[in-house]
């Protein structure tokens, strides 16, 4: 037999409502039953007006992240039988703009990603020709976890420094400039070391570090940014040997 | 036309009481208020010895006055706190290895605890030889 899980969704509907306003279901739930599948039977069973992002159900997309109980989650990940004898409480992803109900609007993120040369970067273009790049284990291990980011944004709604001022880089963009100086094909760091150097950069960080506890996929933004500190320093000192540049 | 009306919500000024990550992470940060203090004080001392031996007698009073030395234990124990803290972030701000082995998160903070003892130690040393 079901249990009953009474579920708050944050509602926000821009042709009608002038602000966010609270909105209850009540969800029958099993052991298996996320919180996704949970939206689904709302918006099948109960609501079809609800708003919700969502594609792979498997972690892997990062489209379907929201706050459950504060707290920056995947849908897909996050099971209503952890709330078990509660209350959920859903909202759209913190620190950004809602667009509609659990919908945001995640254009700033996104142009940020873009903007940091989140490719590997060659002086000389290689030819198949050349054949491989071979890497050892600890060549690969320097930047295999921060490539395991799928761009969810959980970390950008759990980050105050993000939230107090989005100019600020952010977690998932600097730990991808991280992963991309750290691989040993890659040739670009001189043209990334100035989105790491710059106010919005690595020094917008304060270590609050939940960026690191909200990430899904056991990415480390944190220790990310904080080694991309050091990186900051040690430019900042060889630059003041080159005088003229 | 479009219907897009995008809603910013509001960080309030509490924004930290709301998660006890956050409350954590401001009494961390809190400590640097107290530390700053403290440093005052201490270069006040210092000033204080250039104006002669009255002047320093002054200052002695009033670090030994029960109000301030609540303050410096306070100072103590709220620093202690925010290097504990330390020490536990500090493995994520270094990247080093041991041959094909990245050295445990362990060693570092250990290493750590053992440079804070290492410093009190000479520190009493010096104070008390």
């Amino acid at each position: 037999m079901a249990e009953i899980m009474k579920m708050s969704i944050l509602r926000y509907r821009p042709e009608t409502d002038e602000k966010p306003v609270w909105q209850s279901y009540d969800v029958p739930y099993n052991h298996e039953t996320s919180i996704l599948d949970a939206l689904g039977y709302i918006k099948d069973e109960l609501d079809p007006t609800l708003s919700y992002r969502w594609s792979c159900r498997m972690a892997i997309c990062g489209s379907c992240g929201m706050m459950v109980n504060g707290q920056p989650k995947l849908g897909c990940k996050a099971f209503l039988r952890d709330y078990a004898g509660g209350e959920l409480k859903l909202e759209a992803l913190a620190n950004f703009p809602i667009e509609r109900d659990l919908v945001v609007d995640m254009s700033d993120f996104i142009a940020k990603l873009e903007s940091i040369k989140p490719y590997i970067i060659t002086q000389e273009p290689r030819s198949l020709d050349d054949g491989c790049t071979t890497q050892t284990p600890k060549q690969m291990e320097q930047y295999k976890q921060f490539s395991m980011c799928i761009n969810c944004g959980l970390c950008y709604a759990a980050c105050p420094q993000y939230g107090l001022d989005n100019k600020f880089t952010g977690p998932a963009a600097l730990a991808l400039i991280h992963r991309y100086n750290n691989d040993t094909r890659d040739q670009g760091k001189a043209e990334r070391m100035k989105f790491i150097n710059e106010e919005a950069g690595v020094w917008g960080c304060t270590f609050v570090g939940n960026c690191s506890v909200v990430c899904p996929k056991g990415v480390d933004p944190a220790a990310a940014i904080q080694l991309g500190k050091v990186e900051s320093a040690k430019d900042y000192v060889i630059q003041m040997f080159k005088p003229g540049e | 036309m479009s219907k897009r009306k995008p809603y910013t919500r509001e960080m309030k000024a509490d924004w930290w009481r709301k998660d006890s990550f956050f409350t954590m992470y401001i009494i961390r940060e809190g400590s640097s208020l107290v530390i700053a203090l403290y440093c005052f004080m201490l270069i006040a001392g210092l000033f204080s010895l250039t104006q002669g031996q009255s002047s320093f007698e002054t200052w002695l009073g009033f670090i030994s006055h029960p109000i301030t030395i609540v303050f410096q234990v306070l100072t103590l124990v709220w620093t202690l706190y925010h290097s504990y803290t330390w020490f536990q972030l500090a493995p994520k701000a270094a990247n080093l290895w041991m041959g094909e082995k990245r050295v445990p998160d362990s060693w570092i903070v250990n290493a750590m605890y053992a440079a804070l003892a290492g410093c009190s130690a000479l520190g009493l040393i010096i104070l008390f030889l």
